[in-house]
């Protein structure tokens, strides 16, 4: 058979072909398997209910970051403290017998391990080029910056990985987004991810996987990769995945659940060959100019709509379609906000550096170099930095962040998701403002009347030193 | 599951666009570990505003919910699906659904019903009269009692598994040797994908790696 040109998502799906049905389901092999508390009971239930075993326990690995409360979790004396809240304490309780009589790994709450399930996995070399990770959550596209097919599942599909390791999947169509050039100065991955998916809007990814390519990601960091991909979600594809190269290889080398030496040579052997052949043909292609990005923010309660800082809420009158129009509409009434203000003309309230999107150490690097020296503003009623994972909260206290965020008012907390979907108790009140480094700016998404504006790191410190919506480029020099 | 081939009722004629699962059922409900009793979290923040379409009389109870483009966006949760289920939805028309949501909704008996906008547009005045619609996976079509017939497709997997009920686990384990056999050369060619790493201890610190 001639082997046409295949990209990268092709490669990995036809590796992990279990079985072709007639109707063109494909029954696909899952390698990586994350769990966390909140959408797993109802799955562990199930194999319960029908006396079924975990298939491969070893594939698995669990940890708790959605319903966690981000304040202290050991006493002074290095007891667990109880969650205040009966229903989490439930959640998390449910979570630790189930992996204890499933046979699954289990990262507790208290270890310094802990951390959110996106930021864990490629910390700990759980996440693999050329591996199909799923996880009960949609934000698993996240680790697609590995070369992973990576994408969020529901609770019965969990149940479904759990007992068979496979899932039953229709093929997706592929889209190319490429970025060209070179990113300007105080432009980060998240005003990247940001622009793309204010191009291609909510649901222009919808049935696709997505291959980032082109100079201005092969720039990036995996840190500011994971940026990116987490984010494809907010643009309707459910995996957007960046080719493994020589900076991914760096990255994963020597962590802990990595492949080492004989496996470790082969792996990277195996992982060059997956890069999308020369030739190869996308259903789709965007190409977007990176050094015409600029700090980027959203204005609206979509992450489609998204403005530079340096622009204005849009008039609804400007969009071409009616229906778009009266969202916009709907969306300013529910933000707060008049057409035609300065976008740094906003004041906010508060301020949440953190989430999946952004809370590993580069994010709180480049938030720490805007706060140093300065103080958060009057108006800001909290100011939240919630490190992504234990080990980035250690890394960053070895480095000083913590006392540069504290001394000038920040919140330095536990791990967790915390303020980006308010399930525990970091939320924002309703009617007020949030600067915030997460992912969805939804109607209610940070708390029930919460105003949400995503941006980057950089530009929610700023925020938070002005107490309003803030150009980066205005507080730091080159 | 309960086997679904035909759906006739009411519906909301909501008509909302990138309708997101935190609009369907918002975080706080999720600290449960039940799939029961969703239905009266659903569509919290809209139902608390007055004369919204959920708990208009007219429509209160409709078995079909008709939405905008890109229902179901956002986040991965099937208790959205379950919400929906237990405040009795049986199927959503939009003219597109999220990857995830469409597979949530099948495994739970919905029925996620892709149509062009201008069938939208039409079955939404017709939902506004509070007229029955019906929506039949046998014929695979969307018709009212004014004679307006649409098509719409499903793959052929997920139609199977709606009209008959299935239990996918159930299908997936009847291959079990299939997945052994896979498993056996995916191993032997990738030994690290189940191989136990020998890196030490499970901490990463130094040289700002984290």
């Amino acid at each position: 058979m001639a082997s046409r040109p295949l990209t990268l998502y092709e490669k990995i799906w036809a590796d992990h072909v279990v079985e072709r049905r007639e109707d063109g389901t494909c029954l696909i092999y899952i390698d990586r398997h994350l769990v966390h508390e909140v959408t797993s009971p109802q799955a562990f239930d199930g194999l319960r209910a029908n006396g079924r075993p975990v298939r491969r326990p070893e594939l698995t690995l669990a940890v708790p970051d959605h319903n966690l409360p981000t304040t202290a979790r050991l006493d002074a004396a290095g007891h667990r403290l109880p969650i205040a809240d009966p229903a989490s304490a439930a959640q998390l309780a449910a979570l630790e017998r189930n992996t204890a009589d499933f046979g699954i790994r289990y990262i507790d709450a208290t270890a310094s391990e802990q951390g959110i399930v996106h930021v864990v996995g490629p910390e700990q070399g759980f996440t693999l080029p050329g591996t199909t990770l799923v996880c009960g959550d949609s934000h698993t596209s996240a680790h697609g910056a590995l070369g992973a097919l990576a994408f969020g599942i529901g609770t019965s599909e969990v149940e479904h990985v759990l007992a068979t390791q496979t899932l039953l999947l229709q093929q997706s169509k592929t889209m190319e987004v490429r970025v060209d050039g070179t990113l300007g100065f105080g432009v980060s991955a998240k005003d990247v991810i940001l622009a793309i998916i204010g191009r291609i809007g909510a649901a222009g990814g919808t049935g696709h996987v997505i291959e980032y390519t082109g100079e201005a990601i092969r720039a990036l960091s995996v840190e500011g990769r994971l940026t990116i991909s987490n984010m494809s979600i907010e643009g309707g594809a459910r995996a957007g995945l960046i080719a493994p190269d020589d900076t991914t290889f760096a990255y994963l080398k020597g962590r802990p659940m990595a492949p080492t030496g004989e496996a470790w040579e082969r792996a990277v052997a195996w992982w060059r060959t997956l890069p999308t052949d020369a030739g190869a043909q996308y259903d789709r292609r965007v190409t977007i100019d990176g050094s015409a990005i600029a700090p980027s923010l959203t204005w609206g309660t979509s992450p489609e709509d998204v403005v530079p800082i340096t622009g204005r809420v849009p008039e609804p009158e400007s969009f071409a379609d009616p229906s778009k129009q009266e969202a916009a509409r709907k969306s300013l009434d529910y933000m707060g906000l008049a057409p035609g203000m300065a976008m740094q003309d906003i004041g906010i309230e508060h301020v949440f550096i953190g989430s999946c999107t952004n809370s590993r150490i580069e994010d709180l690097r480049a938030a720490a170099a805007v706060v140093r020296g300065r103080r958060v503003a009057d108006g800001v009623r909290q100011a939240l930095v919630v490190p992504g994972s234990g080990l980035v909260k250690r890394q960053a206290e070895a480095e000083g962040l913590d006392r540069i965020f504290t001394q000038a008012g920040f919140e330095w907390r536990e791990p967790g998701c915390s303020m980006c979907l308010a399930m525990n108790p970091d939320k924002v009140p309703p009617g007020e403002r949030c600067a915030s480094t997460s992912n969805r700016n939804f109607v209610g998404r940070q708390g029930p009347g919460a105003r949400t504006h995503l941006l980057s790191p950089a530009m929610a410190a700023a925020a938070a030193v002005t107490g309003r919506l803030t150009d980066v480029r205005d507080l730091v020099s080159v | 599951m309960e086997p679904v081939s035909r759906i006739e009722g009411r519906a909301y004629p909501w008509g909302a666009k990138n309708v997101d699962t935190d609009i369907i059922i918002p975080a706080h409900w999720l600290k449960t570990t039940s799939r029961e009793g969703l239905g009266k979290g659903a569509f919290e923040a809209v139902r608390r505003e007055p004369g919204n379409v959920f708990d208009a009389p007219e429509h209160a109870g409709s078995p079909l919910l008709i939405a905008g483009d890109n229902f179901g966006c956002g986040s991965s949760r099937e208790h959205a699906a379950w919400a929906l289920a237990d405040m009795g939805v049986r199927a959503v028309l939009a003219p597109s659904f999220s990857d995830i949501f469409s597979g949530n909704a099948v495994k739970n008996g919905i029925v996620p019903v892709v149509l062009p906008q201008e069938a939208i547009d039409r079955l939404l005045d017709v939902a506004h009269e509070g007229v029955a619609i019906t929506v039949d996976l046998e014929t695979m079509s969307v018709t009212t009692p004014y004679q307006d017939r649409f098509a719409f497709h499903l793959d052929a997997f997920r139609r199977q598994c709606l009209i008959e009920g299935l239990d996918e686990i159930g299908i997936t384990l009847a291959r079990d040797t299939a997945i052994s056999k896979y498993e056996a050369e995916a191993f032997a060619a990738r030994p690290w994908i189940a191989g136990e790493s020998q890196n030490a201890g499970i901490a990463v610190e130094g040289a700002g790696r984290t």
